[in-house]
């Protein structure tokens, strides 16, 4: 079995010396089994089961509280399940750590290096906890920090100190990286920076486990998906197939009429080509298989109940309406209010 | 073979140290201000030929009498600028004319300095008017050093110090650490978790060696403190003084998450050792009643163990309860940090 994951291994940027068994990555790098913590009367992780096989980009996806950090972090052995199963690489926490550590690659959400250090310090003192990686300056020029080497952290932008966290996770030349929520609070062009060093971990053959709370970070990187809310799994599968199971085609949203005049949502609902609706603040937003027949139905619905139109949106389905379809309400509504 | 590049311990503690280093205000706080301090309680309070001390006369001929007093000042003023002087502190005692060829004199009787004046200034006077000794007398001044008090003050800030520099510097970067995330960062790797802490042992040791330097150096060049005991018994006395502080350091941030709550709980434990410890003064002034609980503080033992190494020039025999004391803060303060200790 171990012989078939030796494709994984095989890296673009780094090369090992000597390739021991012992690095080979069995065909399911993680598996996570009925995972429960709870905090004080805070169900964090309430039963969750998912699998990340070797080699993909496997994206755990949910709105801020959702338990994904802390399904992350026990992964990651920093935090004690109160039931369940982990495997990571074949091994268990409890028993096997050390040798567990040595071979993830780890970026914590929110760490701040010590802002005294220049880059190269701080990568130097990371690769000395590692038996093996590639030469400190390497991983330095790998995410592109080449020219601030002799840089303090403290001098370093957003974007920057969070390319340096990626290169402390590099050292060890991990099998396996965990980067949780890796983008938060960078601007669209660090952002896009991280993308594609991500990408070509990915294209490396490294199997990347990663959290996020953007759904175009998951439908752009992730191979397979899973949607967190509320401590659980509410779906999982490739981002394609999660679209197409829950929104066939497209998403309509519309806000129309007043108090004094509402839209009976009920006629919406049997127009032709609609396969659901919901309201939501006042907005009517409905997945559409056919657009052509919807959109002029529901004008002609609208008119025919004398109901004036404010506002319509029309847009191709994604990973946010999968999470609007089955937590019933928006990904960042908790930002928005 | 292994280079230092490769070593976790040696990395770690390389991390101490830069931080330390590239922090302007510690080093002032750890190297300068001692030194500081010292230099000026010693110009403050150092050793003269005794001041002569001011007082007023009202008459020319009283003060013709008083100045026959070498330790007087005497000045020759109206009554009206003769009291205000007195009333300011320019002046320790006035003397004025009283009934039927009496001597007056006016001063507070509570500052020490007017009581000397009132014996030193009627001397004087009964002398001019013709009153012998009876008794002759002689003699002989103690200004040699260990006795002064910069003798006393040395070891106390010496002391003072090592209990500052250890407790602070390992309680802020703990918890620094800690509410930045960078500790439970270090943990996600494969490092050693007792590296961690031991290289806050190991840099807090090596600064040491310059930390004591400096103030001992100082004290000795510029005020001929003397080091009367061995310098291998002093050192002894710093490295253990240090460890226990640093022991205590590490159980103060063993829980705190923010910088607000590991200084009040710096401030509380250090607050009543910079007191009662004998710092700037005996710890004997205080009531007898606390003198156990006092002498118990690890403080205390390591102040009045470098007293007596430094001034009494007194060996590990005479200092085993001080070292007793020390070693026993060390052990159970660390031990308590050890199962206290939140690693994120």
């Amino acid at each position: 079995m171990r012989g078939d994951a030796r494709p994984f291994l095989t890296l673009a940027s780094f090369s090992r010396d000597t390739p021991a068994v012992s690095d080979a990555v069995p065909q399911v790098a993680l598996r996570v089994r009925n995972l429960r913590k709870t905090y004080k009367d805070v169900v964090a992780v309430d039963g969750v089961d998912f699998e990340v096989r070797a080699g993909e980009c496997f994206g755990l996806l949910g709105p801020n509280g959702a338990g994904k950090t802390t399904t992350v972090e026990i992964c990651e052995g920093l935090t004690a399940a109160d039931s369940g199963d982990v495997l990571v690489l074949d091994m268990r926490w409890d028993s096997a750590a050390g040798e567990i550590r040595q071979r993830l690659g780890i970026q914590l959400q929110e760490t701040q290096l010590s802002e005294k250090l220049t880059v190269m310090e701080t990568v130097v003192l990371f690769r000395s906890f590692f038996r093996q990686g590639p030469e400190a300056s390497a991983v330095i020029a790998q995410v592109q920090l080449g020219e601030k080497t002799r840089s303090r952290v403290g001098e370093l932008s957003g974007g920057q100190k969070q390319r340096l966290a990626l290169a402390c996770a590099l050292v060890g030349d991990p099998a396996f990286l965990f980067l949780d929520e890796p983008t938060t609070g960078l601007d669209p062009q660090g952002r896009r920076q991280l993308w594609d060093l991500i990408e070509q971990f990915k294209a490396a053959g490294r199997t990347i486990f990663l959290t996020t709370h953007y759904m175009e970070e998951a439908e752009r990187l992730c191979d397979r998906v899973a949607i967190m809310d509320h401590g659980k799994i509410i779906a999982l599968g490739t981002p394609r197939a999660l679209v197409a199971s829950i929104a066939p085609g497209h998403v309509v949203e519309f806000s129309a009429g007043n108090p004094a005049n509402e839209v009976d949502v009920s006629a919406v609902r049997r127009l032709d080509g609609v396969s659901s609706v919901r309201t939501q603040d006042g907005s009517v937003s409905m997945n559409v298989t056919e657009l052509h027949r919807a959109v002029p139905a529901l004008l002609g619905e609208l008119s025919r109940q004398g109901v004036p139109l404010t506002e319509l949106r029309i847009h191709s389905a994604s990973l946010e309406d999968v999470f609007v379809t089955l937590a019933g309400r928006r990904l960042h509504d908790e930002l928005r209010s | 073979m292994v280079s230092v590049a490769s070593r976790p311990l040696a990395q770690l503690t390389l991390m101490r140290f830069r931080e330390f280093l590239r922090e302007p205000e510690a080093l002032f706080w750890v190297f300068v201000f001692p030194v500081l301090l010292a230099a000026g309680l010693g110009v403050a309070f150092r050793n003269r030929p005794a001041d002569a001390i001011k007082i007023a006369a009202i008459t020319p001929e009283m003060a013709k009498s008083l100045r026959q007093e070498k330790l007087l000042d005497v000045q020759e003023l109206s009554m009206r600028t003769g009291e205000e002087a007195l009333r300011a502190g320019n002046v320790a005692l006035l003397a004025e004319p009283g009934p039927g060829g009496t001597v007056v004199y006016r001063y507070d009787d509570a500052n020490p300095e007017g009581r000397t004046a009132r014996i030193l200034a009627d001397r004087a006077v009964q002398r001019a008017a013709g009153r012998a000794d009876p008794v002759g007398t002689a003699d002989v001044l103690m200004r040699e050093p260990g006795s002064r008090y910069i003798d006393f003050l040395i070891p106390g800030l010496l002391g003072m110090n090592l209990m500052g520099s250890a407790i602070w510097g390992l309680g802020f970067a703990i918890v620094d650490a800690r509410r930045k995330k960078l500790m439970k960062r270090l943990i996600a790797t494969p490092m050693p978790r007792a590296y961690y802490l031991l290289s806050f042992v190991l840099s807090r040791l090596s600064l040491l060696v310059i930390e004591v330097g400096a103030l001992v150096g100082f004290g000795a060049l510029v005020f001929h403190v003397p080091l009367r005991g061995s310098l291998f018994v002093l050192s002894t006395l710093c490295v253990l003084g240090s460890l226990s502080f640093s022991a205590l350091g590490l159980l103060i941030a063993s829980r705190a998450r923010t910088i607000e709550a590991v200084s009040g709980l710096m401030n509380l434990v250090m607050m009543p050792m910079w007191i009662v410890s004998g710092v700037f003064f005996s710890a004997r002034r205080f009531p007898d009643a606390l003198q156990p609980v006092i002498s118990a503080l690890p403080l205390t033992a390591l102040i009045d163990a470098l007293r007596a190494n430094m001034l009494q020039g007194a060996s590990f025999p005479q200092l085993a309860r001080q070292l007793g004391i020390l070693a026993g803060w060390l052990v159970i303060s660390f031990a308590l940090a050890l199962k206290l200790f939140r690693w994120r």
